[in-house]
């Protein structure tokens, strides 16, 4: 259950094989949401538990999905799962679920998501299937709090909502960079990780 | 809101990738030249003109809360509106289907140019990402939501255009090594995404 192999599947996505920064797929839907942590970690776990779960039934069913319509069948999984994850959130933590607004939705179309059943859910068994999506959830995650963790640093002087910056560096003159919290300052941030990395890789 | 202005907005200022970053996977893997870029970015802009329009009927007729009430008064308090997402991504796949077939059989040369993109198109966020915003601004007639879907499409193309023409250039310059592809990729797009917020705020 918790050999080398399976540990390996687990930690692999999260720094080596990170599906945002190495692999390039999933930033669709994920850096409208880092202008803050709140939502960012909302956003991480839901993404984890869709991908762990679609990961795990994908595999199960692996063997009985024809597989000329097996994206439709994948789609329908993937969106039944993101509604139920929709509902837990409006009924438990309604404030970011109405921050997420529409990119819970997108989840559907994650590329992690998909990217992950068609490469390894289709291959492989349960449990790994369902340890390969925690760690790719995991791995996703994590880029998107360090984005949302400068972001909101930067962007507001807070962190989870909590002021960081102390009100005397306001009284010298610091001002909170409203760019932080535009769009596009996600993606030069982004940039700046995916350097950063390939640097400390070599 | 006058339709013309849902254009404009849905162009420039709500662009979907500077704004949303809607459809960021095929557009960083399928800009590294120009021509595909516009091919892949006509199939955004003709799909979007078609689904966004029928998940708006969809939506109107059939899902939002009390919907329902025109085939008989016994569903007048009937919400729907969880099924949205399922239901619109399922039209999403099947319109793309259907296109791809339409095109296949009617004009063999424009499904050779945006054919191998169509498929693609099913799971683009940009797609999926604009009905669901239609969705939350509620628009008054199916011809704003025509316009709202084809503004997007079009804002889409011009993004992708944009970033493919700058990276046939740049592939002269002299980049840090490890900032090569996709990381200059992220940066240019956030410059450019500063550059289009010079449009916020105008009103037609």
């Amino acid at each position: 259950m918790t050999n080398n192999k399976n540990i390996q599947i687990l930690l692999r996505p999260i720094s080596e094989a990170n599906p945002v920064t190495v692999l390039i797929l999933g930033i669709c839907s994920a850096l409208a949401v880092t202008a803050k942590l709140k939502p960012a970690f909302v956003m991480a776990v839901s993404v984890t538990v869709v991908t762990a779960l679609s990961n795990l039934i994908i595999s199960l069913l692996r063997k009985g999905i024809p597989p000329k319509i097996r994206i439709i069948v994948q789609l329908v999984i993937v969106a039944s799962l993101v509604i139920l994850v929709d509902q837990v959130l409006k009924a438990f933590v309604y404030d970011v679920s109405k921050q997420l607004s529409v990119f819970v939705g997108l989840i559907i179309t994650n590329c992690i998501v998909m990217g992950r059943l068609e490469a390894f859910a289709m291959a492989n068994g349960p449990w790994e299937s369902f340890l390969d999506g925690i760690g790719n959830g995991l791995g996703y995650g994590l880029i998107l709090i360090i984005v949302a963790f400068f972001r909101e640093l930067l962007g507001s002087g807070t962190l989870w909502g909590y002021q960081i910056i102390p009100q005397k560096l306001y009284d010298i003159g610091y001002m909170n960079n409203g760019l932080m919290i535009l769009p596009p300052m996600a993606l030069i941030i982004v940039g700046i990780i995916i350097w950063v990395k390939k640097t400390s890789v070599k | 809101m006058g339709t013309f202005n849902i254009f404009i907005q849905s162009v420039f200022i709500d662009n979907m990738i500077f704004a949303y970053f809607l459809g960021m996977c095929s557009y960083l893997a399928v800009s590294k030249n120009v021509k595909t870029a516009i091919g892949l970015g006509l199939a955004v802009v003709f799909v979007l003109t078609i689904t966004v329009p029928i998940n708006y009927l969809l939506d109107k007729y059939v899902l939002s809360a009390g919907a329902l009430a025109w085939i008989s008064p016994v569903f007048a308090n009937m919400d729907l509106e969880f099924l949205s997402l399922i239901l619109f991504i399922a039209i999403i796949a099947a319109m793309v289907q259907v296109v791809e077939m339409v095109i296949e059989k009617y004009s063999p040369a424009l499904y050779a140019s945006l054919g191998i993109f169509l498929p693609l198109i099913a799971v683009n966020c940009a797609i999926l990402g604009c009905s669901l915003f239609m969705q939350e601004k509620d628009f008054g007639t199916v011809f704003q939501s025509i316009v709202y879907g084809f503004g997007s499409g079009i804002g889409w193309l011009i993004a992708i255009a944009g970033i493919a023409a700058i990276r046939e250039k740049i592939r002269y310059s002299k980049i840090p090594k490890p900032l090569e592809g996709t990381g200059i990729s992220f940066i240019i797009t956030g410059l450019m995404g500063i550059a289009f917020m010079a449009f916020l705020g105008i009103k037609l």
